[in-house]
């Protein structure tokens, strides 16, 4: 029951019972759709990006917890930051639920987002918890529409 | 004279009639023993692909120790061995399908790929443009997939027979749908999604008062059942070995054998020729002309060590131990707060299928996984039937003679558990 409590930490429980900004984005200007096939997870995630500020995002679509914890939390902490900033925070985040467990975070860097340290200790959830920042970076760089974990 | 008629009638009256022992049937599958996170495996996934009983094991681990050999190619000894045993297999395979002779019997490497082949070879020789293809709406996607695929070579029509909320086959609307432009039916025998055994007997008569062949699906039927072709009078009937208690990688495609031998090969390679020059070449008599290229000869060998395997356990006897089982966990799995059912058809086999309020069926999979306990979840392969039911992606725990009530309580504890988490 310990490691899922550390994968399911009441944040994440929260976010999922109360994900935030889930609903379209009125006056968007990218979006991308996410897939996770494995588990049929699917999201889309809107944005109004201007002069390369996010200056609104949102998330619709069906998930596990999981990713839709994951897709709540990233939209509240991208709101009016740059894109470059997303692209930063997207890595430090990747890194956080795939490194190595000896490997410990900056809290100053991953702020809330810590909360999905636990991940890392279930492989098979990283598509999951990574799912919505693949789909956010997909509509970032406006590459096709349709993002994959596979 | 008598004394031998004698021995043989009291050969079938002591015969494997004794009572069903699931522990005694559990020694027998070496995988069942380990513990997974610290907890004793409970694997409730055998419709994924199920364990495989020791006997199939040491078959396979054989015939690489002392019989490796390519078949119907060599005259010496440990070929001569091989083809025996791999002939022998499908005459097993005949045997347990009730098929008139063992030509009948195509060996590929699942069910998958023997609806694919059904559909490239029977299905473009029969289907043209503005024709229609029947399937219902609780098809796996190996029973969606080659038939668009075909449609879209061909312009013909994909047609699907609805099911109502139980998950049952709506035979009324399959009436309606059977038209003169049908020209093939491919349903599924029993449903992985949703466990409904579909009445494939009347679906095969109702086609064939219309003279349409109909493919049967049988890769969920054929561990849980007695399938028999014969009676069942469908036109073909494909299975995977490995959800048969036999190796992965194997696959059967029973086919009348009139039909057999009007089909066009599906592929060209070894094996499947007679002979070959550069202006013609000469296909093989069936079953040999849809084997192109060396097969999975361990694998085959193994499938019918499973099937002498099940015939020993004895069929009927797995069958009425499974549907107690299937009613104990229907039972048990359905009074869990929150517990929803999907798939209630009164025919049924072997399947629990189930959402929970609030929870994403990954988020159960991920909690059960802690406990040991290994469940499907997501969409099945059938995502159709999802979106029939309204849910993203359910859970599933499928059961196979090897499990226990014991294990169905432990699932029960939890899926409590996943409710406390997340209450
Ligand atoms: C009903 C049904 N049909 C076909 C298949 C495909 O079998 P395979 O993947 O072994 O080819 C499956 C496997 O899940 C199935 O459940």
């Amino acid at each position: 029951m310990s490691d899922l409590r550390e994968l399911y930490q009441e944040v994440i429980l929260d976010h999922n019972r109360r994900p935030r900004n889930f609903q379209k984005l009125d006056g968007a200007n990218r979006t991308a759709e996410g897939y996770n096939p494995l588990c049929g997870d699917q999201l889309t995630v809107y944005l109004r990006l201007e002069d390369g500020v996010i200056k609104g995002i949102s998330f619709q679509g069906s998930g596990c917890a999981i990713s839709k914890a994951s897709a709540s939390m990233m939209t509240a902490s991208l709101k009016g930051k740059s894109k470059a900033d997303a692209e930063a925070l997207f890595e430090t985040f990747h890194k956080m639920v795939t490194a190595d467990l000896s490997v410990t975070f900056d809290p100053l860097e991953v702020g809330k987002l810590a909360a999905f340290s636990g991940v890392r200790e279930f492989p098979v959830r990283v598509k999951c918890a990574t799912l919505p920042w693949h789909t956010l970076h997909a509509a970032l760089e406006e590459k096709g529409q349709i993002v994959s974990t596979e | 004279m008598k004394a031998v008629n004698q021995v043989a009638a009291a050969d079938t009256l002591s015969g494997p009639r004794v009572a069903f022992n699931v522990e005694r049937i559990r020694e027998d599958f070496p995988v069942l023993k380990q513990r997974v996170h610290g907890k004793p495996l409970v694997y409730l996934d055998s419709a994924a692909t199920s364990q495989k009983p020791k006997v199939v094991i040491d078959t396979v681990t054989q015939y690489y120790l002392a019989e490796n050999s390519n078949i119907h190619r060599g005259i010496h000894f440990l070929s001569e061995q091989a083809t025996r045993a791999f002939e022998d297999s499908r005459a097993k395979v005949a045997r347990f399908l009730n098929a008139s002779t063992a030509q009948e019997i195509v060996f590929v490497r699942g069910a998958t790929e023997g609806i694919n082949l059904v559909a490239q070879s029977f299905g473009r020789m029969r289907v043209k443009a503005g024709d229609e293809i029947i399937i219902s709406a609780m098809e796996h996607h190996s029973n969606i997939v080659p038939w668009q695929i075909l449609c879209q070579e061909t312009g013909a029509v994909l047609r699907v027979v609805p099911i109502n909320d139980r998950g049952e086959f709506l035979v009324d609307e399959y009436a309606k749908l059977l038209s003169p432009k049908t020209r093939l039916v491919s349903v599924v025998h029993v449903s992985n999604a949703l466990g409904t055994i579909n009445p494939v007997k009347r679906i095969v008569e109702m086609a064939h008062s219309r003279g349409v062949p109909v493919l049967i699906d049988g890769a969920q039927a054929a561990p849980h059942l007695t399938v028999d072709v014969g009676e069942l009078d469908c036109d073909f009937y494909v299975f995977s070995s490995h959800k048969l208690f036999g190796p992965t990688g194997v696959g059967v495609v029973y086919g009348k054998a009139h039909h057999l031998e009007a089909m066009p090969p599906y592929q060209g390679g070894g094996d499947m020729i007679l002979s070959v020059t550069f202006e013609k070449t000469l296909y093989n008599v069936i079953p040999f002309k849809f084997e192109a290229g060396t097969p999975h000869i361990a694998g085959v060998i193994g499938l019918g060590a499973a099937i002498d395997y099940l015939d020993g356990v004895g069929l009927d006897r797995i069958a009425a131990y499974e549907s107690g089982l299937l009613a104990y966990a229907t039972e048990a799995v359905s009074a869990v707060p929150g517990v929803r059912l999907i798939g209630t058809a009164k025919e049924k086999a072997s399947i629990v299928t189930f959402v929970l309020e609030g929870v994403h069926a990954h988020d159960i999979g991920t909690i059960l996984d802690q406990e040991g306990i290994a469940i499907r979840t997501g969409h099945h392969c059938a995502q159709p039937v999802l979106q029939r039911f309204g849910v993203p992606a359910t859970a599933r725990a499928s059961l196979a003679f090897y499990n226990t009530r014991g294990e169905i309580d432990a699932l029960v504890r939890g899926i409590r558990k996943v409710t406390e988490l997340f209450g």
